[in-house]
């Protein structure tokens, strides 16, 4: 590439666009990064109602239904989509911008720090994409679900479990999620610069635990209803 | 008392930036452990010279550690196995006998080959000169302590200005980001009192050249920051990217105008 000499009048103004940059694209996958991860773990308290019965877990569905006279969901609805969809642009554009800037690879390439978390962002990521689409079709909008009733959350879950092979792809994609958020919130963290000795253990130890518990809990729920504990 | 060792060395060679380029192997023999790295190479091309073959072209300058030209990947790490080690540096005491050695080029497209394991890094020497100095009136050197520096400041900028711009951070990244590299050069400046006037614009510049010059982007690995042999630590690229949102959010486009009456 060549480049443009430098002039120190125009310092500044040859900067490019915002989102045209890197940096600013790492932003934009950070900050809707941060919106889907905030998002798993409202859903994954919100499922432990499953623990405590058909009438408390239904009786929350419509208590989300009613929010703002029921615009609330569409507008979490729309911030959501919208989230997926900027997560989605800014993984695609990154990733094909990594992969071009190093067109011949090594022989032996020995990581140091990396994880298999973080090298495999992009599959765990294309996973959940995946899921999400599924997993509306199953227990929100019913098509792939076998015995859907609308608007009994609570059965929609129990049934939907009890087919194994569902409940496999449930598990796979709770585990790939516990992988993304793993290296995904430690990474948003930096991303927005938020990094100081004395907070680095702590900001790992959060991302971890998040990823642990997000993961975990979910994970438990076709678990239970495979075992008997929710039916 | 020195050791010798036999080992099998399997080398990078293109002949130029258009030659495909492939692995050739060479036995060395009769290698000391007390030779750098360097000078191993610099035993298998005496022997290659005397059989009348092409020498192995490696970068290499000062061989004290602090000249950034060195750069070699081995076995799959930029400098070899030691921690905070330039290849130069790297003795064939880190290595047994009988090792079979994979030496390779620092990989990335804005580094094309020039020959065998030699690159071209002069990309970075076009991000620095998008913004990574300050502008300063030439005139008498200023007074010692005339412009207050608290201590902790001069330190971390001294730990960034301790990057010797080697390209083991882009070559150590699954990306081939600059980034590790952009962050020392920025915050050098950037925590000290002269950096501050071009803080902003700087930063913006800076990164519009490195995207310009086809390096990869950051996904905070940390590969980097293992591989650096200064130690370079990856808090410069979280200050890196907090500047950069600043200035996003906060630059004024150019009216032309200037400034006064």
């Amino acid at each position: 590439m060549p480049a443009s000499q430098p002039n120190a009048l125009t310092a500044g103004n040859r900067a490019a666009p915002f989102l045209d940059s890197s940096v600013g694209r790492k932003v934009v996958m950070a900050a809707t990064g941060t919106i889907l991860f905030g998002f798993v773990t409202v859903h994954m308290l919100g499922n432990l109602q499953a623990y405590l019965g058909a009438q408390v877990m239904n009786h929350y569905a419509e208590f989300l239904r009613g929010l703002l006279h029921g615009g609330g969901i569409w507008i979490s609805r729309a911030v959501l989509l919208a989230a997926v969809g900027l997560h989605g642009w800014a993984a695609l554009s990154l990733t094909l911008a990594n992969q071009a800037a190093r067109p011949v690879s090594y022989r032996a390439q020995t990581y140091q720090a990396s994880t298999w978390a973080s090298r495999s962002m992009r599959w765990t990521g294309v996973t959940l994409g995946v899921f999400i689409v599924y997993h509306l079709l199953h227990l929100t909008t019913g098509q792939a679900h076998p015995h859907f009733i609308p608007g009994d959350v609570y059965r929609n879950f129990v049934t939907g479990f009890q087919v194994p092979a569902a409940s496999v792809f449930y598990i796979v994609a709770q585990l790939c999620l516990g992988f993304h958020l793993w290296h995904g919130v430690w990474s948003l963290t930096q991303t927005f610069g938020l990094a100081h000795p004395r907070y680095d253990p702590l900001r790992r130890f959060f991302a971890y635990g998040i990823a642990v518990l997000v993961a975990g809990v979910n994970i438990s729920f076709p678990i239970a209803v495979l075992t008997g504990i929710i039916h | 008392m020195s050791n010798t060792l036999t080992i099998t060395l399997h080398v990078w060679r293109q002949k130029n930036a258009q030659d495909p380029g492939g692995f050739v192997e060479y036995s060395a023999k009769d290698i000391s452990t007390e030779m750098s790295f360097l000078e191993m190479l610099d035993v298998v091309n005496e022997n290659l010279i005397h059989k009348g073959e092409e020498p192995i072209t490696f970068d290499h300058d000062c061989r004290e550690g602090i000249c950034g030209q060195c750069g070699l990947v081995i076995n799959g790490r930029p400098h070899g196995p030691r921690e905070r080690t330039t290849t130069c540096q790297l003795h064939m005491r880190s290595f047994r006998d009988g090792d079979d050695i994979v030496i390779e080029p620092f990989r990335a497209k804005a580094f094309p080959v020039i020959k065998d394991l030699m690159v071209d890094r002069s990309a970075f020497d076009r991000i620095i000169s998008a913004g990574g100095f300050i502008s300063v009136p030439t005139g008498c050197a200023p007074d010692g302590n005339a412009i207050p520096v608290p201590k902790e400041n001069a330190d971390l900028a001294m730990d960034a200005a301790a990057c010797i711009g080697c390209a083991a951070c882009v070559a150590a990244c699954p990306n081939a980001s600059a980034m590790l590299f952009m962050a020392a050069k920025i915050s050098q400046l950037a925590l000290l009192p002269q950096g501050q006037p071009e803080r902003y614009t700087r930063v913006r510049d800076m990164l519009t050249q490195m995207d310009a010059e086809a390096f990869g982007t950051c996904t905070n690995h940390g590969e980097c920051e293992a591989a650096c042999p200064k130690s370079i630590k990856l808090e410069n690229i979280a200050r890196m990217n907090r500047d950069f949102i600043k200035a996003s959010l906060t630059y004024r486009p150019d009216t032309g105008l200037g400034g006064g009456a």
